[in-house]
């Protein structure tokens, strides 16, 4: 996924400039890639997946939530059917384990008649009212108050991060090219094309412009004169649970949910962890990511109300999301600006944006054929990224066929999750140079000593790989600067 | 697939690790280390400081010192080192235990074993185990890590540090980054009294004028990429009380909030854990619910000194001996921690025989008791100077202890401290 570098003043001219490289964006430029188009991908970042994208539930949802008036739900219900083949293609890890709706009194059971007849409507495929009986056969771990729910088998997990990274690099892999760091904070439109400068001075110059720039869409807007409307941060706080609790249930959990939101949840990742939260907290800071003690209680409280067995010395990490809202509505704004001269709005991405985005891929696609963009098939579009072995998939005998071939799959790094030297110099040589993208490419760093035991030896891989000094190794770019001096 | 066979096999080659490969070697049977790291030491290789080997060596000596002591041991004793190399499962085979270790130069190799022994050591709790709340930045590490980062790899982790904790780690690691030129802004500590030695609040706060924050939490930390300040809380009934909080503007926040064992490899091998120690359960020989795994160390509870992992360890090796020639206890009492005792390793005993035991108090007391119980008669009385949970103590058993003990095989030995 490397990305090309472009010094400051250079102009970099493509057909179509997407601006946000979270799973929006990425699932765009992916799409796009399949097309005879030159495409840039501008992500303020060091990374991509560094927004909403990164801190989520990371739930691929079952249709049901939302109605079919919204156009969320029809995106969802047509990506969520998306999601194996791009498993396929793009080896990123997906599980389909299913979602039940928890009932814990009547009341609740009443509100789960109405979830089910709205998946029904959308189309959800397989949805399925549970009595008590079936609730416990399908998950053991449950509160003994329950007294039946909702069962979605097509509902699923994924690392949404890994996710991105890898739409990226199919993207980037049949021509997209990825510009990071590259804050907009500047246009003009001239002559049939937009001008679009970066905060550091670089320019690109495309025809067509596309605004799925997360809680900064509304910012983004503005800058390209197009429509007025206001994204306003909507925090969810986490807990992340160590892969040995015992409180791991086998599908994901949700409460019945309140009006606004789907309520604290208890979710077995892909990898092996528990997540529970989010909270939902109307904030005013698009920056502000801070978790707070009291938020962290009633996680922990509510969770406990589906899973008793949740312990908080399972506890390894919190942190926080934010939904980029776009109120009163909620729903996505995907639409030809009406304002801006070819200018398409992907905004108000909030839950189920992650399921929905490749949806969104197609959707935006059509949009922009719509407003004139020439778009015809590639002859060699590969939809396949290479698969980079995981030592911690092998058996024994099967990593020392792997180590025969590579011997940096014998050096494991990090311990907690078994990530070997091969893994994050894979990482590094994708371009993931600092410590936040090599966890979020690798997975080192993310298990239950969080980097204790094997941060400094990924910082020396760094260095090693890139040459970069000691004091330009950050935790996620900027002024994240790990080490402060030399003795 | 390389294959090697052993009598014993230790995993890990830190104080203990060494101590018990030494013994095994001495004993005369064969044995292999296997260490993920490229030198043998352990923990000890990043603890320049001196307060090693009073016990063992009768001379105080570096963390560094102290194992190279062991390391001329391991070698004299000619045991096979692998380095490097990590032990990924253990798995039971007709012979005895297989061992799959991965390393960059031997590809996977499979280990056969008569016995093992557990000494990997125990790993830090962070900042996710406190929960702390707030940003996420950089800046916030493991006390051990700066450690590590300044004494071996010659890194500094930072220019204005809080520290919490004020365990030994914690005050050593303040008095260190002074003297690399930071400037350290206190050190918080969530009990009323310090968790370190005295010795070490003297030499490592006060010669340096470093404040030192009792009944205090960091409840917040604050900065978009790096630290930028945390807040600080007194404690008013367990509770931080928000008006009396006040801020440190700094860079850099260290944690020394207690050590785990790493018994994620014995979990998987179907070791029963302790969730009092998070260490395995282990009878009177060390030996844990798997039949011919034994463990010593940090692995089995967290020692304050590698004097004590060693002795456990040594131990732990004759008994690895003793069970392979088929010399097993006859009889073992189970050992109850009893008033004011969080626990006491091991939680057998053989009443035959003189052994060491190790506890941990759960109360702070100047000139304490210990009293030690069997089938409700006192049998043995200790004064104890100062307790404090931070603070092992260990009690010796002597022939002459043990010799007029008149146990049955459900007998309990009760362990308490007044
Ligand atoms: C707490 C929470 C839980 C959720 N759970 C789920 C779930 O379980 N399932 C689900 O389907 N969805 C879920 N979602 C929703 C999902 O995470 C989002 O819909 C999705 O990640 C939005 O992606 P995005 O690409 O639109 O935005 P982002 O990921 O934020 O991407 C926008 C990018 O634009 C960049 N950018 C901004 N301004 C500029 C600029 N001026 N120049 C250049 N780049 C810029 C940003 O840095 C960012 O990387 C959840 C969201 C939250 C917050
Ligand atoms: C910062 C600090 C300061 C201290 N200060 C003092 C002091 O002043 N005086 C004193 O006497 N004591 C001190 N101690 C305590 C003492 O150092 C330890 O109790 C002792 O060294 C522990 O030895 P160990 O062998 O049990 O563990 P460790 O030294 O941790 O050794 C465990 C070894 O096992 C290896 N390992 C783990 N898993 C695997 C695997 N799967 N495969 C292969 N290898 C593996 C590890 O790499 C490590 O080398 C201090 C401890 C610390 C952390």
């Amino acid at each position: 996924m490397q990305s090309n570098a472009h010094a400051a003043g250079e102009r970099t001219k493509v057909d179509i400039a997407i601006i946000g490289a979270g799973v929006s964006g990425a699932c765009i430029a992916r799409q796009l890639s399949a097309y005879e188009t030159e495409v840039a991908l501008l992500e303020k970042e060091a990374d991509v997946s560094f927004g909403v994208s990164k801190a989520n539930s990371g739930i691929v949802h079952g249709g049901f939530h939302h109605g079919p008036k919204y156009l969320k739900t029809r995106l969802e219900i047509r990506g969520n059917l998306m999601y194996d083949r791009l498993q396929r293609e793009l080896d990123f890890p997906f599980s389909r384990c299913g979602i039940l709706v928890v009932a814990l009194n009547d009341e609740e059971m009443k509100y789960i008649d109405h979830l089910y007849t709205q998946g029904l409507e959308n189309g959800a495929i397989g949805i399925e009212m549970c009595s008590r009986e079936r609730m416990f056969e399908l998950e053991p771990k449950l509160e003994s108050d329950c007294v039946g729910g909702l069962h979605a088998p097509g509902g699923g997990v994924i690392e949404p991060y890994r996710f991105v990274f890898s739409v990226v690099e199919s993207a980037v892999k049949n021509g997209v090219q990825l510009l990071r760091e590259f804050e907009v904070v500047k246009a003009e439109h001239s002559g049939e094309k937009h001008i679009v400068h970066a905060a550091d001075g670089r320019v690109v110059e495309a025809r067509y412009v596309v605004n799925a720039a997360g809680l900064f869409a509304d910012k983004v807007s503005g800058i390209f004169g197009a429509e007025e409307f206001q994204i306003t941060p909507r925090k969810g706080e986490y807990y992340l649970l160590d892969r040995k609790t015992k409180a791991c249930p086998n599908r994901v959990l949700f409460p019945v949910p309140t009006k606004v939101s789907k309520g604290m949840l208890v979710i077995p990742t892909v990898e092996g962890t528990v997540l529970i939260g989010p909270t939902a907290e109307e904030i005013e800071d698009k920056t502000d990511l801070s978790t707070n003690a009291d938020k962290l209680g009633q996680i922990l409280d509510q969770a406990r109300k589906m899973v008793p067995s949740v312990s908080q010395t399972d506890v390894i990490a919190a942190f926080s999301g934010l939904r980029p809202a776009l109120l009163p509505e909620g729903d996505f704004y995907i639409d030809i600006s009406e304002e801006a001269p070819n200018f398409i709005q992907v905004a108000g991405i909030q839950s189920p944006g992650l399921t929905a985005a490749p949806a969104i891929g197609e959707y935006v696609k059509d949009l922009l054929k719509k407003a004139g963009c020439r778009l015809t098939e590639k002859a060699d579009y590969d939809p396949f990224v290479t698969k980079l072995p995981r030592i911690r998939d092998y058996s024994p005998f099967e990593a020392d066929e792997l180590l025969a071939k590579d011997a940096a799959y014998g050096n494991l790094i990090c311990r907690c999750e078994k990530i070997s030297e091969a893994e994050i110099v894979a990482a590094i040589r994708a371009g993931h140079t600092t410590l936040d993208g090599i966890k979020y490419f690798t997975r080192a760093q993310m298990g239950r000593c969080q980097g204790g035991f094997c941060s400094y030896k990924i910082i020396k891989l760094i260095m090693r790989e890139t040459g970069m000094n000691y004091d330009q190794i950050t935790k996620n770019g900027r002024d994240s600067v790990v080490l402060t001096g030399r003795l | 697939m390389h294959e090697r066979t052993y009598d014993v096999a230790v995993i890990g080659g830190g104080a203990a690790g060494m101590a018990a490969a030494v013994e095994v070697r001495r004993q005369g049977l064969s044995c292999a280390i296997v260490e993920r790291e490229n030198q043998l030491g352990g923990i000890l290789m990043q603890c320049i400081h001196n307060g090693f080997g009073v016990q063992e060596f009768k001379k105080e000596l570096s963390g560094p010192e102290f194992a190279e002591e062991f390391m001329d041991m391991v070698a004299d004793a000619g045991t096979d080192v692998f380095l490097s190399t990590t032990v990924d499962s253990i798995e039971e085979s007709e012979q005895g235990k297989e061992l799959y270790c991965y390393s960059r130069k031997n590809g996977v190799v499979k280990l056969n074993a008569q016995a093992v022994i557990l000494a990997m050591g125990c790993r830090e709790r962070n900042r996710g185990n406190i929960r702390t709340p707030g940003t996420r930045p950089a800046g916030v590490f493991t006390a051990g890590l700066a450690q590590r980062l300044v004494n071996v790899e010659g890194y500094i982790p930072g220019k204005n540090v809080v520290i919490v904790g004020s365990g030994d780690i914690g005050l050593i690691m303040a008095r260190r980054m002074t003297w690399v030129g930071a400037k350290v802004h206190g050190v918080v500590e969530i009990q009323p009294y310090p968790a370190g030695l005295t010795r070490n609040i003297v030499q490592c706060l006060n010669d340096f004028e470093i404040p030192l924050y009792l009944s205090h939490v960091v409840s917040r930390i604050e900065g978009k990429n790096r630290v930028e300040k945390v807040t600080v809380s007194p404690l008013v009934n367990g509770i931080p009380d928000e008006d009396k909080s006040f801020e440190i503007p700094c860079d850099t926040l260290l944690l020394s909030v207690g050590l785990v064992p790493e018994n994620e490899l014995s979990e998987n091998a179907g070791v029963e854990i302790s969730p009092i120690t998070s260490g395995a359960v282990v009878d009177s020989t060390m030996m844990t619910s798997v039949p011919g795994i034994f463990s010593c160390g940090n692995v089995l509870h967290v020692h304050d000194l590698a004097d004590y992992a060693a002795e456990e360890a040594r131990r732990t090796g004759a008994y690895a001996v003793a069970w392979l020639q088929n010399k097993k206890p006859t009889r073992q009492l189970r050992i109850k921690a009893g008033a004011n005792v969080r626990y006491v390793s091991p939680g057998m005993i053989n009443p035959e025989l003189p052994d060491k035991l190790y506890l941990r108090t759960l109360i702070v007391k100047n000139n304490a008791q210990l009293v030690m119980k069997l089938n409700n008669n006192i049998v043995k009385e200790r004064k104890l100077s100062h307790v404090q949970p931070s603070e092992m103590v260990s009690v010796k058993l002597t022939k002459k202890d043990v010799e007029h003990w008149k146990a049955e095989s459900d007998s309990i030995l009760e362990v308490s401290v007044q």
